[in-house]
């Protein structure tokens, strides 16, 4: 089964706002091998070619964090998701 | 929101921040518990072992009222190679009963049952509310600034119980410092799926209701430093993978692509062939141990679970010890309220007393073992293969003597590894292990 169709099978309560924020994209310029885009177990990040910039799936974040260590620059603002809002996991 | 003062705010519903709610609600203290999901449970993740007998000294009888999966009664290990598996494992029917060793359970169930039990000890739970800050006044925490309107809360202790992804303790209390390092965290993801009942058991060779357990490490982790796992549930299987986030992010790979890598393994294909998905969980996991050990207490605030790095990696234990971090946490504030005495000299007990337990001890044994494997990915790929390489000669029968088999097995062996590189691995493993 393809990532995006587990995702789907995931229950969320999403925010209309990101709560992962980029505080620095010109450090992405400058990040070699760019860890957000694989390590992230539901592949939030993706590197545009077109933008030149880093675009930020937030919906389907299952909120481990792992994007905020693995960055290496630390540009990535990990808040958690308002009270309520993001992943409600029904098993766990 | 309330504006009252608190004996303690508890941030986070887990078993660290649940078990010492309940430890101190059940003796009169007036508790307030914040958890950001909808209810204890929906944000947390673990593979799915609970342990018993911490369980117990917090919920006594638990196993009588709690959503359960299934007891454990038979706990393998497999070292894979891309084709084959070497096993080992141990099971016992003196786990099949009272008192029990351990459960498989789903978190999100769990949790919310110890959230009950919480409630109705007596403390408030209060979900859906982010804890954002921590409010200090001279050098003394006072409180948490919640993310609803007019959201301070006053206390006179905090205990913090936020989970591995510790943010307020890096960040508003400075008592880790920096972010945490790669070779301090795993990146870990689990699939639920899906199976009757009947199918699990016959697929395990278990008695009606009984559980199993499975690590593998090898070409299951594509010989990073981590493990992979199969619990039974119920009527579900959990299968998961987990490595060193310093492995996967020089190694490059996606630990859902390593799931996928692990479930059409071989030997694994067939566990959970007809499933149906149910869910897909991501989380971390604290793998520094003791090197990684915040302190534990601080004027008016003290530290547990994982947001403490409390986790037992290489014996895959973590809620216990959340739980027994939480109780002692606890009994240690029930006295601070006797005394009256709220001071970083007070809490401190609670470090001394937790010191002198399994939970450090234990990550004080194995304080160097973290690091040596994390500079030696090779033996968990090298000695999966060292086992296939033998077991294939033991077990294959084609007129060859015995004692030239034998011979065959060594040189293959030595092949792959030296003799005195064998002994210099042994004697390493010895002196952060034994």
């Amino acid at each position: 089964m393809r990532l995006e169709d587990k995702l789907f099978l995931n229950r969320y309560q999403s925010d209309k706002h990101s709560h992962l924020r980029i505080t620095d994209r010109d450090a992405c310029l400058k990040c070699d091998f760019k860890p957000c885009t694989y390590i992230c177990p539901s592949k939030v990040y993706a590197w545009s070619e077109e933008e030149n910039k880093i675009l930020t799936a937030y919906e389907g974040c299952v909120e481990c964090g792992s994007c905020r260590y693995a960055c290496p620059p630390h540009v990535i603002d990990w808040r958690n998701p308002r009270g309520g809002f993001g992943i409600q996991y029904k098993f766990g | 929101m309330v504006q009252e003062k608190f004996d303690v705010i508890v941030v986070g519903a887990g078993p660290a921040g649940l078990g010492a709610a309940y430890i101190m609600a059940n003796a009169g203290l007036k508790v307030i518990v914040f958890e950001r999901g909808e209810h204890p449970g929906s944000k947390n993740v673990m593979g799915g072992v609970l342990y018993r007998q911490a369980t117990e000294d917090v919920f006594p009888e638990f196993w009588k009222e709690a959503p359960l999966e299934r007891p454990v009664v038979e706990s393998n290990y497999w070292l894979t190679t891309d084709d084959a598996v070497t096993k080992y494992g141990y099971r016992s029917q003196e786990f099949a009963g009272e008192p029990y060793n351990s459960f498989t359970v789903f978190r999100s169930k769990f949790d919310r049952w110890m959230g009950r039990k919480v409630e109705q000890a007596g403390a408030l739970v209060i979900c859906e509310t982010v804890v954002e800050d921590i409010i200090k006044e001279d050098g003394k925490v006072v409180g948490v600034k919640t993310g609803r309107p007019n959201g301070q809360v006053y206390a006179d202790v905090v205990v913090i119980a936020e989970g591995v992804n510790s943010i307020l303790t890096q960040e508003a209390l400075g008592m880790q410092k920096g972010y945490l390092a790669w070779d301090y965290l795993a990146v870990a993801v689990k699939e639920v799926i899906a199976l009757p009942k009947e199918k699990i058991e016959d697929r395990f060779g278990l008695e009606d209701g009984k559980g199993a357990t499975i690590e593998i490490i090898g070409e299951a982790t594509k010989g990073m430093v981590g493990t992979a796992f199969i619990y039974t549930n119920m009527e579900s299987i959990s299968i998961g993978v987990g490595a060193l986030m310093s492995h996967l992010v020089n190694r490059k790979l996606n630990p859902n692509d390593l799931l996928e890598n692990l479930k059409a393994h071989p030997a694994i294909k067939p566990l959970i062939a007809g499933g149906e998905i149910k869910e897909y969980l991501g989380h971390m996991i604290p793998e520094g141990g003791y090197k990684a050990m915040p302190k534990l207490y601080g004027n008016g605030v003290v530290i547990v679970g994982d947001a403490a790095q409390l986790v037992n990696g290489l014996h895959r234990e973590g809620s216990n010890l959340a739980l027994i971090s939480g109780k002692t946490a606890g009994e240690v504030i029930i006295k601070a309220f006797e005394k009256g005495d709220f001071s970083i000299n007070s809490l401190a007990e609670y470090q001394q007393r937790l010191a002198d337990s399994f939970v450090v001890k234990d990550l004080q044994k194995y304080q160097h073992s973290s690091g040596y494997f994390e500079e030696h990915p090779e033996l968990f790929y090298l000695y999966p293969h060292l086992a296939s390489i033998a077991n294939k000669e033991f077990f294959t029968i084609d007129n060859i003597p015995k004692k030239e088999k034998q011979r065959i097995i060594m040189r293959k062996v030595f092949e792959q590894r030296p003799k005195w590189e064998l002994v210099k691995d042994l004697y390493k493993l010895w002196r952060v292990l034994g």
